[in-house]
């Protein structure tokens, strides 16, 4: 019988330990149908941060290289900038990119590393159990924002493609969600594209995923897509925020 | 050569490849001289947007198995205890270079001695230990450097070089070694894509289960007693004889050494005990040198911070007493000398 649909070769079969619900898989997914399409595992080093996906290092096929929370981008630029040939992607939070890393993330942008950033946004802390992120959006209750993100207290969100899209050394800074199959296609285009940028050497590309964390957010899986759907998407317009290859820029 | 520019050639000719840097008195002559020489001895220097950024750019380019080094003074080495406390953890080897200068906080830009404890005791949070070096000439700035990539090869343990502003800014007469070849071969380890030839290379550092972890630090701290058996290394000057024993390393052991001199001159049985590693400390050394000893006299640019190795590695069998000055100032022969005459006027008891 023919195989129609298979586990991409470069993620390993070995159980994950992503709580129900959650899209880390899928994205996971994405980056390995990437990578094997363009048939790059032996000559790709991931860098994975500190938070729910510090473990991806047991799931992508590649070496990888775990990184201390937020210095993904630095990593990922010395390893980069030592093996200008090989395909180098980092794979962060919103907490580790859009907080602690917030430093190395918009230099390794305006250097124009020729970097893929995977940037997962599901506007909280998933690891240590649900805090405020950068990118909890006004008034969503946390942990830490027991009676809802007060935004004269605990500030505003940050757009990171929005903010990254105005760097000249930015090559793609787009906006993806996995919250249904169209969408899901069009995160996977988008991941395609960004390691086409990084072959070509066109500069830094940052993909931002909406994700889910029904852990956290206390919701069934079904509810954390609807709340996605409804909260998130709205806030954080998905679309093509800067592409230099001038395809579908906005 | 200055000191910082020799350092750096150096590390050029030890086939380091890989320099990631952030300015800072008084080392910026380092970068300075990497920013010339890098780009034509086809490598990589990059200023980077922070220490701590530049510290994670070394762990970056030396879990691929590349020669890679840092360099920064005091305030600067703080924040890379970070990226440090990684690299021992995931047993990357790397060159990290302390050029000190006044402390605490931003302290001052006149050398020091001060980040001792900082670097033998607690360079970072966890159980590790770095192997620490310490120049006390230009010559031996470049000399290190070379050695200190060798070590930390070939233990799988990070090096600093800990230097200081004199040395750092100090010109002086220098040899710098033929283009060197690294022998140590990463491939068994290093993260630089697999090419389907291997398995899947991770440098990691979490490891969630107690039992794990504890396993993997004993094995690192079985590495540390060869290092701690193998790798100790210090002059000793005039120390077969010697009466009273000062120590000190780099810079202040200048000073202490002119001091063992002027009181050779008037009958004084000094000697000197010089470690040129502070990690391992030189145990054995130490007590071969202060057999004859009455008294030992630790001369430091700090408040005394080496003076808690050199009591435990003689069992605080001797008395031993603290000459030196802190925040930038550096001791002179002549205050050395006088306390060295009170110890032999008082027998040794103060």
């Amino acid at each position: 019988m023919a195989v129609v649909f298979e586990r991409p070769k470069s993620l390993l079969d070995v159980p994950t330990h992503y709580c129900p619900g959650c899209t880390h898989g899928i994205v996971h997914r994405l980056i390995c149908e990437v990578i094997d399409e363009m048939n790059i595992e032996g000559d790709t080093i991931g860098v994975v941060p500190v938070g729910c996906s510090v473990m991806a290092y047991d799931y992508f096929g590649c070496d990888v290289i775990e990184a201390p929370h937020g210095r993904a981008p630095a990593v990922a630029t010395g390893v980069k900038r030592a093996n200008p040939e090989k395909f180098v992607f980092t794979y962060q939070g919103d907490g580790d990119l859009a907080a602690i890393g917030t430093c190395e993330t918009v230099h390794s942008a305006a250097r124009g590393e020729n970097l893929v950033i995977i940037f997962i946004n599901n506007t909280t802390y998933g690891m240590t159990g649900g805090q405020m992120a950068p990118t909890s959006l006004p008034g969503q209750i946390t942990q830490t924002t027991p009676y809802g993100r007060d935004v004269k207290t605990a500030g505003y969100p940050i757009k990171m493609c929005e903010m990254l899209s105005t760097l000249e050394g930015v090559a793609l800074a787009q906006r993806v969600s996995v919250d249904s199959v169209p969408h899901i296609r069009e995160a996977k285009k988008a991941i395609r594209k960004a390691f086409e940028n990084e072959k070509e050497q066109r500069g830094l590309s940052i993909i931002e995923v909406l994700s889910t964390c029904p852990t956290n957010w206390g919701l069934t899986p079904l509810e954390s897509i609807k709340r996605l759907q409804d909260e998130m998407i709205p806030y954080y317009p998905l679309g093509v925020y800067k592409d230099i290859s001038g395809e579908g820029a906005k | 050569m200055k000191g910082n520019e020799a350092l750096a050639e150096a590390a050029i000719r030890a086939q380091c490849r890989c320099f990631f840097g952030y300015p800072i008195t008084p080392q910026t002559e380092l970068a300075a001289y990497m920013a010339k020489r890098m780009p034509k001895a086809g490598g990589v220097f990059l200023q980077a947007e922070s220490e701590i950024a530049a510290v994670n750019m070394v762990l970056g380019a030396a879990s691929t198995g590349k020669r890679a080094m840092t360099s920064s003074s005091s305030p600067g080495i703080s924040l890379k205890s970070e990226g440090i406390s990684y690299l021992a953890a995931c047993d990357v080897p790397a060159l990290i270079v302390n050029v000190q200068r006044g402390g605490p906080g931003l302290g001052g830009i006149q050398p020091s001695q001060a980040d001792y404890w900082q670097a033998t005791k607690a360079l970072g949070h966890g159980d590790f230990h770095v192997l620490v070096f310490a120049p006390a000439s230009v010559q031996e700035m470049v000399d290190m450097v070379s050695k200190a990539f060798d070590t930390a090869e070939k233990y799988r343990i990070p090096a600093v070089l800990l230097a200081d502003g004199l040395l750092g800014q100090m010109m002086e007469p220098v040899t710098i070694p033929e283009p060197s070849e690294s022998k140590c071969d990463n491939s068994n380890w290093a993260a630089d894509g697999h090419k389907f030839k291997r398995e899947h290379h991770i440098i990691n550092s979490l490891y969630l289960q107690p039992d794990d972890l504890e396993k993997l630090v004993l094995e690192r701290f079985r590495r540390y007693e060869i290092v701690m058996e193998n790798e100790t290394d210090a002059e000793l000057y005039l120390t077969e004889d010697c009466d009273v024993l000062l120590c000190a390393y780099g810079a202040s052991a200048r000073v202490a050494k002119t001091a063992v001199n002027s009181a050779r001159k008037l009958g004084i049985k000094a000697g000197l005990f010089r470690p040129k590693t502070l990690w391992p400390f030189p145990v054995k050394e130490l007590n071969k040198a202060a057999e004859t000893a009455r008294v030992l006299l630790d001369v430091e640019m700090s408040m005394g911070q080496m003076i808690d190795d050199v009591k435990l590695a003689i069992n605080c069998s001797k008395p031993v007493y603290f000459n030196g000055r802190t925040g930038g100032a550096v001791p002179v022969p002549a205050d050395v000398l006088e306390e060295i005459k009170r110890l032999v006027a008082t027998g040794g008891e103060l």
